[in-house]
């Protein structure tokens, strides 16, 4: 890998013609040019760790408590409550974890692999519940399945039961909680791990199949394996969510390790005990990663370029429309039932919306969303780019802490945003009040740019874990070979790597998209005055228990965020077909660099 | 699609560098007297409330609606710099740990001092009740023939199974607590909680409106609730509530001892408020007739001025004797309240 770097560098400044002779050149190692590559690639690393730590800060405020001491709130929860919260926690990570593997990984293997009825719709349609917050899914099922709700009441009705001489699954429950979070985040498993599997080489299936595998062997031991960092880095994020969900769990009355630090925090009035409790939820976090990272050391997960479109297992028509049934299942839960609660929910209301409102409402969410979603791509690309062209401890550093913004609950990581922020304008202030006798008071604190600053914080994560799972699956030798060719970093960046990654760069551009039209967190406490965004408007109004009304700028803003979904989703599909196109028509151009490297 | 691709970015470089212009060109709002309102209400109906304000007065209103914790936050971590000049919540507790932290600005205004009564304001004016909520009994008429006539009866063996309240860390479940731990002492408080606790009719979940929902539906039997969620299904249609109150009946507890509890919304002016004159013109509004009318008329709530009359909603559910405790006890004790919970296993 190194070697190719300095023959790169070579190559550069000598403007050779593009031929593999230039191997002749790495005869001298220890040229001056080589030194100097080996700084710039050296600042690549450290730039990003420091952006890392920039970005980390608001993390520090927290991390730094364990140094303080609290008014005793640990202590308390220790002996009352926090072993009850903690076990909630574990089982509803184990539940979560199980579901979303299982759902994603499953349907993204049945629609990238298989052929049967409704593949291509189910294609794009198992996306669109990532387009539901959970707490709003959680408000539409309450409603539905509640004893008050329609399911219930209708029983009641027609068998002349009492009101509580029968048994009924209680949806506000630990299992409901877990069926909540399973139903709204198995797309960031199905998203991943569908990427991964079209992406893998012909080859190993072809093998797989020419050893008498059938489907379902060939599933298990080839195709399964090869994703494992996709449908890993899926789950994380599951499970990262969960983990720092409040909303759900709270309506649900199911206690968690989050509503321990809530309850430290607003309860108990002790940030003290709040930030200890959310260093302790980071700790896991980052265990959980490391553990997962050590378990695949040895493993690289490169695949070689499929040569030509794998032809899909057709399914047999019993088995085919089981398929087509357990690709429905999520979608009806997930999306379709939800959708016509709530539009059932808005019809009853007396005062129509105002709709000028929500247009500034939604203006004000997709721009939001729009420019976060770019920015914490970039960043994101940075910092797996980085890793990549100077691989190393400092790197690999990187990208793990940038990982952590997306495992704190959402209220705790937008106070500790604030604090940096704010402690820089008034430095800014008091230097510039000093030295030219003017007052800039609060120049980022309050802004839509300390805002989208907060969003990359929070979201980087969901970026890294798309754009790192697709820039692992470019062999190393592609780097070489382009290399060779005479590319420089930044060339290389934007004539081989980024039109490879596009379906992985698309995945994660949508992926944040969506979250940032949900999140609410962090925009409550930092947006401008007067600011509001269709996830705020959703929230002031069900947190008023006005769910029907509620209901209102809940379905537009799974409307909005459906557009790009679909939109994304469908430039995904058309993407890979033409690749699956043009690999079956001619060889692709990078199939000739690996040639002329191995030659 | 590589350069739609690099459209995107470059689209985003833009909007960031627009959004940053549209940030640096906008001017400060403090310098055109307007007052800037951090405020954890967030009612739809409040709109009223501000617009008329704007409309008398010419002064523009500037609102940030969050959590009162997160905003008391992000006063504090603003600070001399911070645009807030008015802070609003909905609980006293939330008051009480903004003045602990030294935030509000006395303010001596007669016009406060005769319009609010002692008990719903600071004693040095720190901050003001504008309305309040009192958390009440509802029962299910056909069920419950003899229905408790106090805090302390729901914690009576003969209402097992039919008692519905929400989580305990909710804050009007916390500031109940602690007007009890106040009126009855700890030891008490904790045994009531006990008993509250076992005479659940399920576990603890959903908001106010939820538990009365439970009355309508059956599953409930008596509930805690505030009136102004009750009030609201008799004026509007709330959903499995609305057209199912007949069998519904109130008991405003503790009418012969120490009263009703009852938690306000209110506000204070910020000592680093860059405008603090007509931010006391605003909070002296909040207490004007027309602004108190609103409270009431829009969510349900109770003035607290007398006099000002209530909407035909909340005058459905009567008269009552309030508890007349100083609401600072109520973010005293709150820390303590949820320990009592916690100790008496209360999820």
């Amino acid at each position: 890998m190194a070697r190719w770097a300095y023959l790169y560098e070579e190559q550069q400044t000598s403007n050779r013609p593009r031929k593999s002779t230039t191997l002749v050149t790495f005869q001298f190692p220890n040229s001056a040019r080589a030194l100097l590559s080996r700084i710039i690639r050296q600042r690549l690393a450290s730039s990003a760790l420091a952006a890392a730590v920039l970005l980390l800060l608001p993390l520090l405020a927290l991390i730094t408590s364990v140094f303080e001491t609290d008014n005793g709130t640990l202590a308390h929860m220790a002996n009352t409550v926090l072993s009850e919260f903690v076990l909630n926690t574990l089982a509803l990570v184990v539940l979560v974890a199980c579901g979303v593997a299982v759902i994603g990984t499953g349907t993204a293997w049945l629609v990238a692999m298989c052929e049967f009825p409704g593949r291509r719709i189910f294609e794009w349609a198992l996306i669109v519940p990532l387009a539901i917050p959970a707490y709003i899914l959680a408000y539409a099922y309450t409603d539905l399945l509640s004893h008050p709700g329609l399911v219930q009441s209708s029983l009641r009705d027609i068998m002349g039961w009492g009101p509580r001489d029968y048994w009924f699954p209680e949806i506000r429950s630990l299992g409901g909680a877990a069926l909540m979070f399973v139903l709204v985040l198995y797309p960031y498993v199905y998203l991943l791990a569908r990427t991964a599997f079209l992406e893998q080489s012909t080859c190993y299936t072809e093998v797989s199949r020419s050893l008498g595998y059938g489907p379902a062997q060939s599933f298990a031991r080839v195709s399964l394996p090869l994703a494992r960092p996709a449908i890993v880095g899926g789950i994380t994020l599951a499970l990262m969510e969960t983990l720092a969900d409040f909303g759900t769990v709270a309506h649900f009355g199911v206690p968690t390790f989050t509503t321990g630090i809530y309850r430290a925090w607003l309860a108990m009035d002790d940030s003290i005990a709040a930030a200890q409790l959310s260093t302790m939820l980071l700790g896991v976090v980052l265990t959980i990663i490391v553990i997962e990272r050590l378990t695949r050391r040895k493993a690289r997960y490169h695949n070689s370029r499929r040569l030509r479109a794998l032809p899909a297992y057709r399914l047999p028509p019993v088995l085919g429309w089981l398929a087509a049934l357990a690709c429905a299942l999520p979608v009806l839960l997930g999306f379709a039932i939800p959708l016509v609660v709530l539009a059932n929910l808005a019809w009853i209301i007396d005062e129509g919306p105002t709709w000028s409102r929500y247009i500034t409402l939604s203006t004000n969410s997709i721009t939001l969303a729009g420019t976060a979603s770019l920015v914490t791509v970039s960043v994101a690309v940075f910092f797996t780019y980085a890793a990549r062209l100077d691989p190393g401890k400092i790197s690999t550093a990187a990208v793990r802490l940038g990982n952590l913004g997306y495992a704190v609950p959402g209220s705790i990581i937008a106070v500790a945003i604030l604090i940096p922020f704010a402690a820089f304008d008034n430095a800014l202030d008091a230097a510039m009040r000093s030295g030219f006798g003017i007052s800039t008071g609060l120049v980022l604190t309050g802004t839509i740019t300390a805002l989208v600053m907060a969003y990359v914080i929070r979201f980087l994560a969901v970026a890294l874990g798309g754009v790192e799972a697709g820039l692992a699956r470019i062999p190393a030798t592609m780097d070489a070979a382009a290399r060779s060719l005479g590319e420089t970093q930044a060339t290389m960046l934007r004539r081989v790597h980024l039109p490879l990654l596009r379906p992985a760069l698309l995945t994660a551009l949508l992926m944040v998209f969506v979250d940032v039209m949900k999140e609410l967190p962090a925009t409550l406490i930092m947006r401008p005055f007067n600011f509001d965004t269709l996830a705020i408007q959703t929230y002031r109004l069900a947190s008023d228990e006005r769910l029907a009304q509620a209901a209102i700028p809940a379905l537009i803003l799974v409307a909005v965020g459906l557009g790009p979904v679909i939109l994304l989703s469908h430039r995904i599909m058309t993407s890979r077909r033409r690749d699956r196109a043009s690999a079956q028509a001619e060889p692709p151009e990078t199939a000739i660099a690996i040639a002329t490297h191995n030659r | 699609m590589r350069h739609a691709l690099n459209g995107l970015l470059s689209l985003a470089g833009t909007a960031t560098a627009m959004a940053l212009t549209a940030v640096a060109l906008a001017p400060p709002a403090a310098a055109s007297g307007e007052v800037n309102v951090y405020s954890s209400r967030h009612y739809d109906t409040d709109e009223r409330l501000y617009s008329d304000f704007t409309k008398a007065t010419g002064i523009k209103i500037n609102r940030i609606e969050a959590g009162a914790s997160a905003l008391i936050k992000r006063i504090n971590s603003e600070g001399a710099n911070s645009p807030a000049d008015v802070l609003i919540t909905v609980d006293a507790g939330r008051l009480w740990a903004a003045d602990k932290d030294g935030l509000f600005e006395p303010i001596n205004s007669e016009a406060l001092a005769a319009a609010v009564p002692a008990n719903l304001r600071h004693p040095n004016g720190h901050w003001f009740g504008f309305s309040t909520r009192a958390r009440v009994i509802f029962y299910d008429k056909t069920r419950v023939k003899e229905p408790p006539k106090t805090y302390a009866d729901l914690a009576d063996p003969k209402y097992k199974g039919l008692v519905c309240t929400r989580s305990s860390s909710n804050i009007y479940m916390l500031s109940l607590m602690s007007s009890i731990i106040e009126n009855l002492g700890a030891e008490k408080a904790k045994a009531w909680a006990k008993g509250l606790w076992e005479n659940r009719a399920r576990e603890p979940q959903g908001g106010d409106t939820d538990q009365l929902r439970g009355i309508a539906s059956g599953e409930c039997a008596i509930a805690i609730s505030n009136t102004y969620y009750f009030a609201r299904a008799l004026r509007k249609n709330v959903r499995d509530l609305s057209g199912k109150t007949d069998n519904i009946a109130v008991v405003f507890p503790n009418q012969d001892s120490t009263g009703t509890h009852v938690n306000i919304s209110g506000a204070g002016v910020l000592k680093t408020a860059p405008n603090k004159a007509n931010a006391i013109k605003f909070v002296e509004y909040l207490a004007s007739r027309k602004a108190q009318e609103y409270f009431s008329a829009g969510n349900d709530e109770y003035p607290v001025v007398v006099g000002v009359s209530k909407s035909s909603s909340v005058q459905k559910l009567g008269e009552f004797k309030a508890d007349k405790l100083p609401l600072i006890k109520l973010g005293e004790n709150q820390a303590n309240a949820q320990k009592i919970y916690d100790e008496v296993g209360y999820k």
